[in-house]
This record gives C-alpha cells, sequence and structure tokens, in this order.
C-alpha cells in the first residue's frame, strides 16, 4: 500500500465523508434490489463493492446516478441530496461512471467519446456552434487539450480516430474509463473494470485505477467479481447479498468473515487472494 | 506551448483541415457559379429547386439522422416557413389574401424560419417523451393537421385549387424572381439559392461538429449513457426539433419562390416521404449527403420524363395507357429508399467515401 492514501482512522479530526449512502430501500414489483444498505465513501478512498450475481451492485450505481429511483433512504454527495435528482444534474455535481456493460457511443470516434465525458465543461450556447468562430472554437480547443491529456495517460493514442464500435473489447473499457475521468469527476464509479479482460489486460487496468487514486486522489467506488484485484486495491470492502449488507470493513477482515464465506460458497464462489 | 497546441487543435477541428478538401471545395464552387453560364435555364431552375431542398433534407437529418428521432412532419414545418414569407410579403392592399408587403428577403426568410422553429419547439416537448413508431405517428398528426387548416384558412392560403403568390425575393433593390437586363430570373435565383445553401450549410456543418451535435449523436445512440454523462436527452431532443424545424421554415419560403405559387394541398404527407427519400439515399446524419440526396431526389423526375421516348410501355399520360412517368417515379422512389436501406444504409455519402479512400488524396496523394 502506497504511503500518500488517506486512512479515515488515521486522519484526526476525520473530514467530512465524499458520498453517505443511507439506508436505502429499492424494490422492482416483488423484487428487493437493495434493503437497508448503508456506507460512506471518504476522501481519497477506494471503496469496492463485492457480492455474488444479482446481490444488488450494479442497482447501488443506478440509484448513485440517477437511473433509479429508491423508496427511501438518503443519498448525500457533499452537501447535496442525491435522492429525485435527475442523472444528468447529478453527473454535473461531479460524479462519473463506467458500466458494467460497455455504454460507449459506438459509431462515434474515440476523440469524440472522451469530448463527450466533457459535455458540461466549458459550455457553449446553440447560436455559438453555429457560428463555430470565437467561443465555440476556443472552448473545443480547451475541452480537446484535457481529452489529449486523458489519451496520453490511458495510452489511447493509437485509436483516437476510430470509432470505438471496432475496437476490441480492453481498449473499449479503457476508453470508457476514460470518458468518465475526461469529466473531471469528484467521485469516480467502476462496475467492474476488469470483467470478461485477460491477464494482461487486467493488470493494465489495475495500473490505471492506482494512478487515479494515487495521483488524482480521486475517490472510487468499485464493483468487481475478480478477488484479487478487490484485495489488492481496495482499502474497505462493502458485501452485499440478496441486497442486503453483510459487512464492511477492511479486506482482511471482511475476507475473514464467516458470513461473507458462506454467502460466497452459497454461489459457489471462493474467495481467493492471488497475492 | 498550449497556445501553440491550441491553435493546431483549431486547424485539426476546421472544417476544410486538408488540402485535398480545400482543392475540391475549390474546384465545386467555381464548376457551380459557372453552371448558369453554360446551362439551359430549365435545368438552372430545377437545380436551384434543388439547392432549396437541400438545405430541408438538411433540417430534417438534424433531427431524423442526428438525432434519431423519426419525423414524418417536415411537411408542416415547409408549410409554416412557406406561409409566413408569403404573408409577409404578399400585397397588402388586397382584400382577399392576408399581406403585410415585407418584400426584404433576409427579413421575411428569416422570420419563416423563426416562426416554423416556435412551431417545433411547441410540439417539440410532446415529441421528446416520445419515440420510434410513436414519434413518427404524432409527427404524421401534424401533416393532417396542417394539411385541413391550410386547406381552410382561405385568408392566408387563398383556398384549394386557388392558392396564393409565393414570397417576392427582394434583396437591397434587386428582385430576383425577374429577368434582368444582365441576368435572366433562373440564372439569378440558382445563383442566389446556391449561396443560401453555402450558407446554411456551414451553419449545419458548425453545428454538428459541435457539442451539441456530439450531444445530439449520444441521444440518438444511447439516450441512458447520454443522461448519466450529464447530457439533459429531453433539451436535447427539443433543440433538434427546433432547429430541424427553423430550416424546414427557411426551405419551405424559398421552394415556393421557385415554383411562383403556393398551394395549400401540396403539404401532405408524399411532400414528408421525399425528404425522408433525400436524407436515406444522401446518407443518414451527414450534411453532405443532405445535399447529394436533394440533388438526386430532385433531379430524378428531369430523368423519368426522358423515359417515354425511350421505352415505348411507358407514357407522359395516363390517357395514353400503358404505366405513366408519375407511377414510374413513385416506385422508384420506393425501391430507391429500399435499396439504400439494404445495400447501402450509409447512402450515396457512404458510396462517396468508398470512391475517396480508393483514390486516397488524388491529387495529393504524392
Ligand atoms: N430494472 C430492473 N427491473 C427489475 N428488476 C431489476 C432491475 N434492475 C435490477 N433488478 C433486480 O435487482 C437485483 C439486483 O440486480 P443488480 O443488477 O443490482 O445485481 P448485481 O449485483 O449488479 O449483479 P451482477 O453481479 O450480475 O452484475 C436482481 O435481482 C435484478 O434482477
Ligand atoms: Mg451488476
Amino acid at each position: 500500500m502506497t504511503a500518500t492514501q488517506t486512512r479515515p482512522e488515521e486522519t484526526a479530526p476525520a473530514p467530512p465523508p465524499v458520498l453517505s449512502f443511507d439506508d436505502v430501500l429499492l424494490e422492482f414489483s416483488g423484487v428487493t434490489a437493495l434493503n437497508g444498505v448503508s456506507f460512506t465513501v471518504e476522501p481519497g478512498e477506494l471503496f469496492a463493492v463485492i457480492g455474488p450475481n444479482g446481490a444488488g451492485k450494479t442497482s447501488i450505481f443506478n440509484v448513485l446516478s440517477g437511473v433509479y429511483r429508491p423508496q427511501r433512504g438518503s443519498v448525500r454527495f457533499g452537501d447535496h441530496e442525491l435522492i429525485g435528482r435527475k442523472p444528468h444534474a447529478i453527473a454535473r455535481l461531479g460524479i462519473a461512471r463506467t458500466f458494467q456493460n460497455i455504454e460507449l457511443f459506438s459509431n462515434l470516434t474515440v476523440l469524440d467519446n472522451l469530448m463527450l465525458g466533457r459535455h458540461h465543461h466549458h459550455p457553449y450556447g446553440v447560436l455559438a456552434a453555429f457560428a463555430w468562430l470565437g467561443k465555440a472554437r476556443r472552448n473545443e480547443c480547451a475541452n480537446r487539450l484535457a481529452v489529449e491529456r486523458i489519451v496520453d495517460f490511458l495510452e489511447l493514442a493509437p485509436w483516437r480516430r476510430m470509432p470505438v464500435g471496432l475496437l476490441p473489447y480492453g481498449v473499449q473499457k479503457r476508453v470508457e474509463l476514460g470518458r468518465a475521468l475526461a469529466a473531471e469527476p469528484k467521485l469516480l464509479l467502476l462496475d467492474e473494470p476488469v470483467a470478461g479482460m485477460n491477464l494482461e489486460e487486467t493488470e493494465d487496468m489495475a495500473r490505471f485505477i492506482l494512478d487515479i487514486r494515487d495521483e488524482l486522489g480521486l475517490p472510487i467506488v468499485m464493483v468487481e467479481h475478480d478477488m484479487g484485484l478487490v484485495m489488492d486495491l481496495a482499502d474497505r470492502i462493502l458485501v452485499v447479498d440478496f441486497g442486503r449488507p453483510i459487512r464492511t470493513g477492511p479486506p482482511r477482515e471482511v475476507a475473514a468473515d464467516p458470513d461473507v464465506v458462506r454467502a460466497y460458497l452459497g454461489e459457489q464462489h471462493r474467495i481467493v487472494d492471488r497475492s | 506551448m498550449s497556445g501553440r497546441l491550441a491553435t493546431s487543435y483549431g486547424q485539426d477541428m476546421a472544417l476544410l483541415n486538408t488540402p485535398a478538401k480545400r482543392w475540391w471545395t475549390l474546384v465545386l464552387v467555381v464548376a457551380a457559379v459557372a453552371l448558369p453560364f453554360v446551362l439551359e435555364d430549365d435545368l438552372l431552375v430545377v437545380l436551384a429547386t434543388a439547392f432549396v431542398a437541400a438545405i430541408g433534407a438538411i433540417g430534417l437529418n438534424i433531427v431524423t439522422g442526428y438525432a434519431g428521432q423519426v419525423s414524418l412532419g417536415h411537411a408542416f414545418f415547409l408549410a409554416i416557413g412557406a406561409y409566413t414569407a408569403a404573408a409577409l410579403s404578399g400585397d397588402p392592399d388586397s382584400t382577399r389574401l392576408i399581406g403585410f408587403g415585407i418584400t426584404s428577403l433576409p427579413v421575411w426568410l428569416l422570420a419563416a424560419g423563426l416562426v416554423a422553429g416556435l412551431a417545433g419547439l411547441i410540439v417539440a416537448p410532446l415529441a421528446a417523451r416520445l419515440r420510434g413508431l410513436y414519434l413518427a405517428v404524432v409527427t404524421l398528426g401534424l401533416v393532417f393537421i396542417g394539411e385541413h387548416v391550410f386547406k381552410h384558412w382561405r385568408d392566408l392560403t387563398g383556398g384549394v385549387g386557388v392558392g396564393r403568390p409565393a414570397a417576392v425575393p427582394e434583396l437591397f433593390g434587386l428582385e430576383f424572381a425577374v429577368d434582368g437586363a444582365m441576368f435572366t430570373k433562373a440564372q439569378k435565383l440558382y445563383l442566389l439559392m446556391f449561396v443560401l445553401l453555402v450558407i446554411f450549410g456551414v451553419l449545419a456543418r458548425n453545428l454538428v461538429r459541435s457539442r451539441i451535435g456530439r450531444a445530439l449523436a449520444a441521444v440518438r445512440d444511447r439516450d441512458l449513457a447520454a443522461e448519466v454523462i450529464g447530457v439533459d436527452v429531453t433539451r436535447y431532443k427539443m433543440i433538434a426539433f427546433a432547429v430541424s424545424s427553423f430550416y424546414a421554415g427557411v426551405a419551405g419560403a424559398l421552394l415556393y419562390v421557385m415554383i411562383g405559387f403556393v398551394e395549400p394541398g401540396s403539404f401532405n404527407l408524399a411532400l414528408s416521404v421525399q425528404y425522408i427519400a433525400m436524407i436515406l439515399v444522401g446518407g443518414v446524419a451527414t450534411i453532405s449527403g443532405s445535399v447529394l440526396g436533394a440533388l438526386f431526389i430532385t433531379l430524378l423526375p428531369r430523368l423519368t420524363r426522358e423515359l417515354p421516348a425511350v421505352l415505348p410501355f411507358v407514357s407522359s399520360s395516363s390517357t395514353a395507357g400503358g404505366i405513366t412517368v408519375f407511377q414510374v417515379e413513385a416506385i422508384l422512389y420506393g425501391l430507391l429508399i429500399i435499396g439504400f436501406l439494404i445495400f447501402e444504409p450509409r447512402g450515396l455519402f457512404g458510396i462517396w467515401i468508398r470512391i475517396r479512400t480508393y483514390w486516397k488524396a488524388w491529387p495529393f496523394s504524392h
């Protein structure tokens, strides 16, 4: 573990959490996706959410980004209550995410996808767009400069001008991360960033995630099935099963918890620390 | 450092960012300006009409091609533009028709676009809730309502079979719709419409390469992801509708200047379908494709009119027996739409891209 990260228990007085997810209930006609899930994310923390298939992990993200509206609970981000806000308004507050199943604009190039990530930075209106010269051109240049930095950071240069639909899966996953980073978020949500990747792609992605946390100091919430990755990277882990929170804590404690082991064994999973 | 970079991004994002593009654009412009001194007047009129249709097709392509909202209501917005312009420039002393005597082209053209754009903005909140087939049906409803209103509002439209004179194109004292000492009416209208197409074409290209254009494409491809990255989907659907209707209004005003006359029965579903055909044949979500498609669909009747001379079973009127040129045209529209959808979904523009890739950047390939 690197020395730069801030551990909540080391800093006193503790700064307020970046995010507090409090007692959320989410039901879909009969199915309870989340039931009493609570957690906080501290500044600079890499917080992982794990659990068997259908446990409700993606639902947590969908509540966070305003796609689903829970029946009960509260989600506070800084000074803002998120529940009841539209997704685009939440994005504007500084939450960016990737999706479990890639949600890129596949007809558009890598550059355009990343530029879309910066949609609310340096904005300008329809009339300025028609005229182009002046404000639109200036702001496009500013955004382009920021996007090119991300292209360099994520090593996407060879594919910059290609439609993302034509790119290999692993690269698309990286472009999606780039689109989220382009927004310069205050909180980053990653839904299974290495799912379906081979070992080499997984290692690359792990390196990028570490760089993002260490260099940008960005708090991250990550859903992931790859236990090796979670155990290596996460500061704290939340385990959910059937929409209920089972345990929250540092990796080693969580892995030793008998309830957690049971939840996973029931699903034919096993927590194995790869290191 | 960052200043230099910014300039180079500016150049990279320019419309004509390669020598080949600049060269070909120059060739095209020179050819287009030379044509009125080479071609017969009747062909010039057809070409000028095609330029106007291209402005309308660009509008439809913005809402349907870029934003993915299938609209069958284009004829309705063309009508609003046509009547706004005709009424503004109409004879104020007429006892039969509404008229304000404002013949200045920039005034009535802008007004036509704005009134149509406003109409688009009014229906947009409804349209933004719908998609696919439902949106198509609702916009089709607009055409039916419009047809009914225009047929019965005699003060504005003159009524069925009578109609009213189209807008009078006049710019700083120069009359375009009459023969002059230097240029014929056809030559003047051709050049006017060409300049207007260039203006509205460049404006549209600016829009689609901007953050607005990207947001429209995002809404079309994945509206959920668009919303989650911060694009207000409803707002952008409304923008698409308003801009598209503005272009339709401008095109509607000019289209009837070419004909000289506005007939209320002409704003029907067939007119909307013609514009759908233009963007499908030309190329969905491209500005140059809209122009190609409009040229193709507008010039097509010129070719089919020649058919009776070549094919004995095609006749020029229904009394002469056999199949008429009009039927051939209708069948051709259908075949073209089906053919392009199946074999070349990117339209004429897609074919052009393939030719261009084949020739690389000739004559700058070395
Ligand atoms: N839109 C929806 N409508 C109905 N049920 C839903 C919806 N979204 C999620 N669910 C249900 O909620 C539960 C939790 O789903 P969720 O996608 O959050 O699981 P997950 O933990 O992300 O699973 P996985 O590991 O497979 O991605 C599942 O039972 C799922 O079927
Ligand atoms: Mg999931």
